[in-house]
């Protein structure tokens, strides 16, 4: 698992590179960055366009113009009026945080005895992490929202953010892979020196590994951060508990010819998500190679 | 002054019997102390309403009433009389073969013309990977008002070429192949773990290759593929789970295209346009949580636990394999 995302750039070797005629290879640097650029626009221009939008008049963004005639940077202060966006935000943040906070509580000490200690049934724990790991959440559902029904809990953000405290397959899974990468002989010369496992894992196994709780971190804010199913099933009888995701979704149902109030609501839920690549663009990378398997 | 610097010569096992195993019991503390918050998780969110599943697929059950034993009446009925079960299964069953392949081959593309770039490549990877992080619930948005049949920027240029596009998400035959375009734009993760599978690829093979006079096709059908078939299978597996789970970008599509539903409200504009957009776990989620009928939902689960679980089993031998790989290097 120590795939770079950079090509060594070594070259060929000699022969073959003389046998290449220099114009073709000129063609084929062309033609592939022709089709990378073609890729590139192609994966951003839905986003811009959307982000263009945000600013128009309302009835500019149903005609054919992509730029807008005049900026209406308003529409953004619209929004949070039309709606309360700052609850949903909050209530977003809220659920998005806890569980981060949740994972880093309970899927590392967890992770690390899967893969760092000697116990009997490891193997087959590993795989009912992957099992848990890849059922659809529908499987388990009936049950669990009669246990949270019963406990008076539905209509609060409660239900979501208390499974992460114990149990996120996910991120037992990714943060076992980082963990296995750790060289045995660092925990073992900290055992010599007389740590208890505790301490190895706070002392040597968390700060050796940062990069990976850092990209199990993120992969938990965004995947709750995105996550519709959820706040749908839980919270969706009580607005006051909405999470944005949820009420983007109804946010065209609300105002549905203002298509540039709609992208402006939908700029707003894209942006966390667009600060944090940007911030942490190689932690996030290196978790995704990590859940892959290896070639 | 007669210390030397060697080692004492204790030996090194005389450790008694007794103190030994007081060393292992004190580790199986350890474990269990790490492990107790997670067995506990597992026990309550995914054991338990495992079985509370498949009790419950065999009953009548609205929450308030408690549930009523009537065997396998769900099951008969599921597989006879109730007929939107059976769309609902075909749309997956489209989802899980149509998005599989595309996704699989599509996000293989992308990852190859990024490999061979030389420059501007961390770019050009970050935009193709950007869509992938947007909220389901937005990116759903962002192509529903693009691929607008009216004003939509993609029709809009299809006319400007003189082809009238489709309805897209509004047209019965386009929804679901709407749906897996914005699949494919979302598809950024798969094309990371393909790209870093493609660059795992020794170099060595490939000039070895050259100079027997291979061309770039074969090279790439005999030297890249079987180095990279285990990553595309774990990509095949991977995208038919999530192709079963398929439901967020179906419900938000059927209402935003629709236009006027209030998504956590009403059931009237799922499944929209005529309920082709209905996949499996959409329904079941309406059976149980907006019908009611937790039992007949409960029923479904237990079928769609019955396929995850056999897609799961092929990845799991997959992990294993690898994870193997990586122990013994």
């Amino acid at each position: 698992m120590t795939a770079t995302l950079e090509r060594p750039r070594t070259g060929g070797s000699p022969v073959v590179r003389r046998r290449k005629q220099s114009w073709q290879r000129t063609l084929y640097w062309v033609a592939t960055h022709a089709l990378g650029i073609a890729m590139g626009v192609m994966f951003t221009l839905p986003v811009l366009l959307v982000l263009l939008t945000s600013f128009m008049q309302s009835d500019q963004a149903m005609t054919a113009s992509i730029w807008p005639d005049v900026w209406h940077i308003e529409n953004f202060a619209e929004v949070f009026k039309r709606a309360p966006m700052l609850t949903y935000m909050l209530n977003s943040l809220l659920y998005s945080l806890l569980a981060t906070l949740g994972i880093l509580l309970s899927a590392v000490p967890a992770a690390y005895a899967l893969a760092k200690l000697k116990w009997r049934g490891q193997n087959l724990a590993f795989m009912l992490v992957v099992v848990a790991m890849m059922l659809p959440p529908q499987v388990t559902i009936v049950p669990l929202f009669d246990l949270w029904v019963r406990m008076g809990l539905t209509g609060t953000l409660v239900p979501l953010i208390v499974p992460y405290f114990l149990f996120d397959a996910f991120s037992i899974f990714l943060l076992r892979q980082f963990f296995l990468t750790i060289p045995k002989d660092y925990l073992d010369a900290a055992k010599i020196d007389g740590c208890s496992e505790f301490r190895v894992l706070t002392r040597v196994v968390v700060p050796m590994a940062k990069p990976g709780i850092a990209a199990a971190a993120m992969f938990c804010f965004l995947f709750t951060w995105n996550d519709y199913f959820g706040p749908l099933l839980y919270t969706a009888e009580n607005r006051d508990s909405w999470t944005l995701s949820l009420a983007i979704a109804s946010f065209r149902g609300m105002h549905h010819v203002e298509w540039n109030l709609t992208m402006a609501a939908t700029v707003l839920t894209l942006l966390p998500a667009i600060v944090l690549f940007v911030v942490a663009q190689k932690s996030l990378v290196k978790g995704i190679t990590f859940t892959g398997v290896k070639g | 002054m007669t210390a030397t610097l060697s080692r004492p010569d204790t030996d090194p096992a005389p450790v008694p019997a007794k103190g030994l195993g007081r060393v292992r019991s004190r580790r199986r503390w350890v474990v269990a102390g790490f492990l107790g918050p997670a067995v506990l998780g597992f026990l309550i969110f995914f054991g338990y309403p495992l079985v509370a599943t498949v009790y419950y697929s065999f009953t009548r059950y609205d929450l308030i009433n408690a549930p009523q034993w009537i065997g396998f009446d769900n099951y008969v009925r599921m597989f006879t009389t109730e007929p939107l079960i059976g769309t609902a299964a075909y749309n997956t069953l489209w989802l899980v073969i149509v998005l599989t392949i595309c996704r699989v081959l599509f996000a293989l593309g992308v990852a190859s013309v990024i490999s061979r770039l030389k420059r501007g490549v961390g770019l050009i990877r970050t935009l193709c990977y950007m869509p992938a992080l947007a909220p389901p619930a937005a990116a759903t948005l962002v192509f529903v008002f693009v691929f607008n049949p009216e004003f939509g920027p993609i029709n809009r240029f299809l006319r400007w070429v003189g082809v009238e596009g489709p309805l897209w998400f509004s047209d019965p035959a386009w929804s679901k192949p709407s749906l897996t375009l914005l699949v494919l734009w979302g598809s950024g993760e798969l094309m990371i773990v393909i790209l870093a599978a493609l660059l795992d690829v020794p170099h060595e093979l490939h000039e070895a290759a050259a100079l027997d006079g291979a061309g770039p096709a074969r090279r790439f059908w005999h030297i890249t593929l079987p180095s990279i078939s285990p990553v595309l299978l774990f990509g095949v597996v991977n995208s038919m789970i999530f192709a079963l789970q398929f439901f967020t970008q179906a419900v938000v599509a059927a209402s935003a295209a629709s236009g006027q539903s209030d998504v956590a409200g009403s059931t009237q504009y799922i499944g929209a346009p005529q309920n082709t957009t209905l996949t499996y776990p959409i329904w079941l989620y309406v059976q149980g949580f907006r019908y009611s009928n937790m039992g007949y939902a409960a029923a479904m689960a237990v079928l769609l636990f019955v396929v995850s679980a056999a897609f799961t089993l092929v990845l799991v031998r997959q992990l294993r394999k690898a994870s193997h790989v990586e122990e013994s290097a």
